[in-house]
């Protein structure tokens, strides 16, 4: 067979091959796939002699630029801890109010804290820092171990609850394990909601046993909580009678608190982030409230 | 179908299920107190199913001598129908795992099978395996009979690849959901799987290179060699990267023999190639027999086919470590990866302009047609793909892009826009005459399948491409005082949305899919008139004198 055909079309003959009706063009390469298989050859020629390129046995040919990932890469974090030193070092060394003096290294701490935050407390405390069930909101301004910098980088270093051997030890007792009956965990359930700052929806049953409990509490939780329920930050034990509550304020979650007891966990940071970082984070979670959060977050 | 073959057959047919079902009970024994228990189960139950229309049909009339005058469409017409069931779970798993990454919360259940990790690999390997897979074996029987003009060279054979292959198919994607993998990607099936996928793979060489040895055409057709070659790279991509120890006979659980960085560049070494071999030699198979076939129009130039051809075969080979830029591979690796890959550009595109010069003198076919316009479409999208993936394998260019959604945005302008595509065009160019028809059921609805794949593809490209160049300057970028900008968080945050718009554009193409697969459905049905006369060339015609 091999007959060759015009195309009427494209005025090129076909190679003469026919496979159940599909036939070819004798079209030449075109011009441009050549020059173009020569250009990208040619760049890629270049780039071996000038970069680490081809093996030889055990070694490679290395390339005239010299360059290597290795290095490269070794290079850019001197490079970066350079940039960084000496703002790093008057934060890990000067006073937390020296700092909180000086516009530009708050700057840093505003800028770089906002990162260290959300890649390390945000899965828990949320991107704005306002907590949720069991996790305390960090804008609120209160605090169950003290705000200022000094405290909150000790809370961060060595944790709550955490496997630091100095770690921040709290643990609300479970009453309901023989120590309390239901009718007296209810009556401190009343006493303390129907002393507590902004719960605005007492009902019948917080009137009942507010006496009874009031002496329940003073027998077994003034010891951690305070005479006056304000808490007590060597212990880490919540003021009762502010409007925050970190595992809800309705009876039942009360109950549940009482009965069953609590145990938060922070981890311990000391491993993880440098001097610095906690130092930072400090200052950064001491500043933080709703307003300058969201600003820094550009949202809405 | 059972009627096809002869009295002996069916009972070879019998014997090769018998034995297939006793190594599934024998690996179901042995793995009893194990998940391989469950796949053993998986095989008997899949061997018996299979066996009972053969033993149905055991005395049914013997096929009459002149069935070797007659192309081998059975096994075709089931690997169809194979396609577009996997076509709709596999993109409906992945509408809604791309759901899950923008609403976490929709996670209905506790259970683990309904994770993130399950499901993906289940899109992926629905997606790529099971509709890909059954198109490109279909497509190629099909192409391979009409252009060699000769029947395939078995016949049991090709049915013992067709359905040995949904088994592993079948195997991967349960295996994933029991929570059975060997955690490489695009090879996740464990070691039994991988044996038997082995076993499937050479019989559908040895087939296809005898059915070639018969072929009464003096010339080889190109379609064929790009078969061909997916299904050898295929085979040794697929043994390499397989080899793995398990931990007993009893156990699905097997460990890979490479370790450390080793294991890295052969999986991207077969991950890449898979995309070369799998997804775009074999598609480009398809490419080169129904663009022209559905034109009429000659392919453009034979000679540029031959050297894409070899270009492809040739470079792709180097290019898989770019997927391993700036890690522990040693820093020459890179080079040659990136290099090859620029290099790949020429070739790709060069058979990408083949195929639109082709339709010089049929673009008033590519206006009116959709199913030709499918496939323009595909080879559009093929150009944008190997452009991309060239421009994406250079280092400067992969340390913005490496881990972000742009990759997802890449993948899938060659999978959405490329695979799917030339396999929606093909499938419709040859279902009507499959059947027996004198066209598809509804040409609107091609039509309507066509808009929705289309607008599917660009809404979830875009979105992919915007999520994944801010991800990637989110993460790069630096305050003054030399720390990041942003946190992980606050680039999650800014994905949302495009998390979304990428779910609506994956949704727009299922239902796409689901119009073209009833479609399929009512062609077969034959609500259409039947065609008059089948339009190949027949079956071995003998060669005139001088061919």
């Amino acid at each position: 067979m091999a007959v060759k055909e015009d195309d009427p079309v494209t005025g090129k003959q076909t190679t003469g091959h026919d496979w159940n009706g599909i036939k070819e063009l004798d079209t030449p390469v075109p011009r441009v796939v050549i020059f173009f298989l020569i250009v990208t050859a040619l760049f890629s020629t270049v780039y071996w002699i000038l970069m680490p390129a081809w093996p030889l046995g055990v070694t490679y040919t290395r390339g005239l630029l010299g360059i290597d990932q290795q290095t490269s890469v070794e290079n850019a974090l001197i490079r970066g801890a350079i940039q960084r030193e000496d703002w790093e070092r008057e934060i890990a060394t000067l006073p937390y109010d020296e700092i909180e003096a000086r516009p530009e290294l708050m700057q840093i701490v505003k800028e770089s804290g906002n990162t260290l935050f959300g890649d390390n407390c945000a899965a828990c405390h949320g991107l704005d820092g306002s907590g949720r069930v069991g996790y305390p909101d960090l804008t609120s301004g209160r605090w169950l171990w003290g705000g200022d910098p000094e405290t909150v980088e000790e809370t961060l270093r060595v944790g709550i609850n955490s496997s630091h051997p100095e770690g921040r030890f709290a643990q609300m007792p479970a009453f309901g394990d023989g120590m309390l009956d239901r009718t007296e965990i209810a009556a401190v359930v009343s006493y303390i909601r129907s002393n507590a700052e902004g719960i605005d929806d007492l009902g019948e049953l917080d009137a009942q046993g507010v006496e009874d409990g009031y002496e329940l509490y003073a027998m077994n939780c003034a010891a951690c909580h305070g005479e006056d329920a304000r808490g007590n930050r060597e212990l880490g034990a919540p003021d009762l009678l502010d409007a925050h509550w970190l595992y809800g304020s309705d009876r039942t979650d009360l109950f549940q608190t009482i009965s069953n007891g609590r145990a938060g966990h922070m981890p311990q940071w000391e491993d993880r982030l440098s001097l610095v970082q906690r130092r930072i984070l400090a200052l950064y979670v001491g500043s933080l409230s709703p307003a300058e959060r969201l600003e820094a977050l550009d949202v809405e | 179908m059972i009627a096809q073959l002869t009295r002996n057959e069916r009972h070879n047919a019998l014997i090769i299920l018998g034995v297939v079902g006793l190594a599934g009970a024998a690996l179901g024994l042995a793995g009893r107190n194990d998940l391989l228990g469950y796949h053993g189960l998986l095989i008997v139950l899949f061997s018996a199913m299979v066996a009972l229309p053969v033993i149905r049909a055991l005395d049914a009339p013997e096929p009459t001598l002149d069935r070797e005058d007659e192309y081998y469409d059975d096994p075709i017409r089931v690997g169809v129908i194979l396609t577009m069931i996997w076509a709709v779970f596999g993109m409906f798993v992945g509408v809604w795992v791309a759901a899950l990454l923008a609403w976490p919360e929709l996670t209905f259940t506790d259970q683990a099978w309904a994770s993130f990790g399950r499901l993906r690999p289940a899109h992926t390997t629905g997606v790529i395996f099971g509709f890909g897979g059954n198109a490109l074996i279909a497509t190629s029987f099909h192409v391979l009979q009409r252009t060699s003009r000769a029947r395939l060279a078995g016949q049991v054979t090709p049915w013992f690849v067709l359905i040995g292959y949904n088994l592993f198919c079948l195997l991967a994607v349960t295996g994933y959901f029991l929570g059975i993998t060997q955690s490489k990607e695009y090879a996740e099936p464990e070691w039994y799987a991988d044996l038997w996928l082995v076993i499937v793979w050479v019989t559908y060489f040895v087939l296809y290179l005898r059915t070639l040895a018969r072929r009464k055409e003096p010339h080889i057709y190109v379609a064929n060699w790009y078969f061909l070659a997916f299904i050898v790279v295929v085979a040794i991509l697929h043994i390499v990267n397989g080899l793995a120890v398990p931990i007993s006979w009893g156990s699905a659980k097997s460990y890979t023999i490479y370790s450390g960085v080793q294991d890295a560049m052969t999986q991207w070494w077969y991950g890449h190639n898979a995309v070369a071999f799998f997804l775009t030699a074999g598609f480009l198979g398809m490419l080169y027999y129904y663009l022209p076939k559905r034109a009429e129009r000659p392919i453009f130039s034979y000679r540029l086919s031959i050297i894409s051809f070899w270009g492809i075969t040739f470079m792709y080979m180097w290019a898989g470590s770019h997927h391993l830029h700036y890690t522990a591979l040693p820093h020459w690796v890179q080079t040659l990866g990136m290099t090859f890959s620029v290099m790949l550009l020429v070739p790709s595109w060069a058979s990408a302009g083949n195929a639109l010069l082709t339709l010089n003198g049929a673009w008033h076919k590519v206006r009116d047609d959709a199913t030709l316009r499918f496939m323009m479409i595909a080879a559009v999208f093929y150009g944008i793909t190997t452009f991309e993936g060239s421009f994406l394998a250079i280092r400067a260019v992969n340390s913005l892009s490496h881990y972000t959604d742009w990759t997802i945005g890449h993948v899938h302008a060659g999978a959405l826009g490329w695979v799917a595509m030339i396999t929606f065009g093909s499938i419709y160019t040859f279902v009507p005459s499959l059947w027996g028809r004198e066209r598809m059921y509804s040409n609107t609805l091609v039509e309507v399948h066509f808009w929705c794949a289309l607008i599917g593809t660009l809404i979830y490209v875009f979105a992919m491409w915007n999520s994944g160049i801010i991800q990637g300057l989110m993460w790069r970028t630096y305050n003054d005082s030399g720390t990041l900008t942003y946190s992980f968080l606050e680039s999650l945050v800014a994905m949302h949305p495009y998390y979304i718009a990428r779910t609506l554009g994956g949704l727009l193409f299922f239902i796409g899919a689901v119009v073209g697969t009833y479609n399929i459905y009512m062609t077969i049905r034959g609500t259409t008139a039947p065609r008059a006369a089948a339009g190949d060339v027949p079956v071995g015609r003998p060669l005139a004198p001088g061919e």
